[in-house]
């Protein structure tokens, strides 16, 4: 299954959040999905209307830029990094 | 009163003071709300909630909750959006308890309710299709529904205020709106009483007179008498038309304060750089400046528009934050003052609770 990795200041509104998991998904959209069944919510810290990753998050898979269509094999790395940038 | 809370907004999360009876020693906690941007806070004296509004540069809006008195929070957001084709929402500017519902204004302007205690929020759609709309444009702070004032008694009937673009009611529960912003001059347009556009900064009700209001404006202070539709200049013998934060009484209808700012393109802070609160004792019709205990030289500091609280206290005590981050309280009506924090960040909203 695909690892996907949090960052600190998502995991911490969400208490139990792991900083590290494994999930069933095969893009990042479903990735996403999987996060906000084990956290709801989550999907709304992360995406905007449209729906859009949030234009200060950025996603990784496997070192790569990813968008939310972007696939998963079995072995991919999810990062979820905030951007530098904010107030 | 054996206790009082104080509720800070900064640009760099919430703090909560905790103060004894007597509003003179306070210890704070914080930063909370995750370190997140918080516009304003909230008590619910039905549920004894703290609501939170605020957005983060990088996760969005939220409104959090605290249902222990600030110790621990969760928060939500969800149903908090214009749809997937409509304007994202960067952060929530107000949130108002109200006949067992949350209210919740947000930038670009617009209202949400909860009927859940925050959980889920669904779109008062009324407001965004008055026809002004298409006109609506932002102001310094952008396009936000930054005040919301329901009616004590009836649920039906609500006012909200946006800037630069005015004050609107409804008295359907939010199905339609009415812009009531006659009398308010807007000073920065060729037409300078137009049905919409008028900048206004903050809006207070009356106690006990839910048709009676003082409107602080980008180009005036305002009294109304008649629920928004007629609007009077009030201005006369304030130091500036100018300024964001108004304070009205919990028990005298006649008395309200606000704190003057320099002229808007002069940078809106103290007047000469002497930091004073304006009363009115006899709704507006004059009014006494109150500067002891406040910085009176080289004070550059604004206040904005949500930073002043008055609790519900006998004498009242009112506190105001200053964009500079300090905290100032005063437990005589506003007679004099001290310093409660210093230090703090930029600090955007404060609300003052009694507890019981």
């Amino acid at each position: 299954m695909p690892t996907v990795l949090l960052p600190r200041s998502l995991v911490s509104l969400f208490p139990g959040a792991p900083r590290r998991c494994e999930v069933e998904a095969a893009s990042v959209a479903d990735a996403i999905d999987r996060l906000d069944d084990v956290s709801p919510g989550m999907r709304n810290r992360l995406l905007d209307a449209g729906p859009s990753i949030r234009r200060h998050i950025n996603v990784y898979v496997d070192g790569i830029p990813a968008s939310l269509a972007t696939p998963l094999g079995p072995d991919s790395v999810v990062h979820i990094i905030p951007a530098v940038s904010g107030g | 009163m054996t206790r009082s809370l104080l509720l800070v907004g900064t640009s760099k999360g919430a703090f909560v003071f905790d103060g004894d009876g007597a509003r003179k020693t306070w210890s704070l906690r914080g930063p909370l709300c995750e370190g997140w941007p918080i516009h304003d806070l909230q008590w619910d004296p039905s549920t004894r909630s703290i609501y939170a509004g605020g957005g983060s540069a990088w996760y969005g809006p939220a409104v959090f909750k605290s249902d222990d008195l600030g110790e621990t929070w969760n928060h939500s957001s969800e149903g908090l959006t214009y749809g997937d084709d409509g304007p994202k929402i960067p952060t929530v500017w107000n949130v108002t308890p109200a006949h067992g519902s949350i209210f919740a204004g947000v930038e670009p302007a617009g209202l949400f309710r909860s009927d859940d205690g925050g959980a889920t929020w669904r779109h008062v759609e009324g407001l965004r299709e008055h026809p002004s709309r298409p006109g609506w444009q932002p102001g310094a702070g952008g396009l936000i529904c930054h005040t919301i004032v329901p009616h004590p008694t009836d649920p039906q009937r609500m006012w909200i205020a946006i800037s630069a673009v005015g004050t609107f009611a409804t008295e359907d529960g939010g199905t339609t709106w009415e812009a009531r912003n006659r009398g308010v001059v807007d000073c920065n347009s060729p037409d300078p009483h137009p049905e919409t556009g008028q900048c206004v900064h903050k809006l207070v009700m009356a106690a006990g007179q839910p048709d009676r209001f003082y409107q602080q404006n980008h180009c005036g202070v305002y009294r109304s008498t008649d629920g928004g539709h007629q609007w009077e200049d009030i201005s006369k013998g304030l130091v500036s038309e100018f300024g964001f934060a108004m304070g009205a009484h919990p028990r005298d209808p006649a008395t309200s304060w606000v704190i003057p700012l320099s002229h808007p393109e002069e940078g809106r802070t103290a007047p000469g750089g002497a930091l004073g609160v304006w009363r009115t004792r006899d709704g507006g019709d004059s009014w006494e400046r109150h500067g002891d205990g406040l910085p009176q030289k080289n004070a550059f500091v604004g206040v904005f528009r949500e930073a002043m609280a008055v609790d519900r206290s006998d004498p009242v005590g009112i506190f105001f934050g200053t964009s500079t981050g300090t905290l100032y309280g005063s437990v005589d009506e506003g007679e004099s003052w001290s310093v409660v924090a210093a230090n703090l960040p930029p600090i955007w909203g404060v609300e003052a609770v009694a507890l019981d």
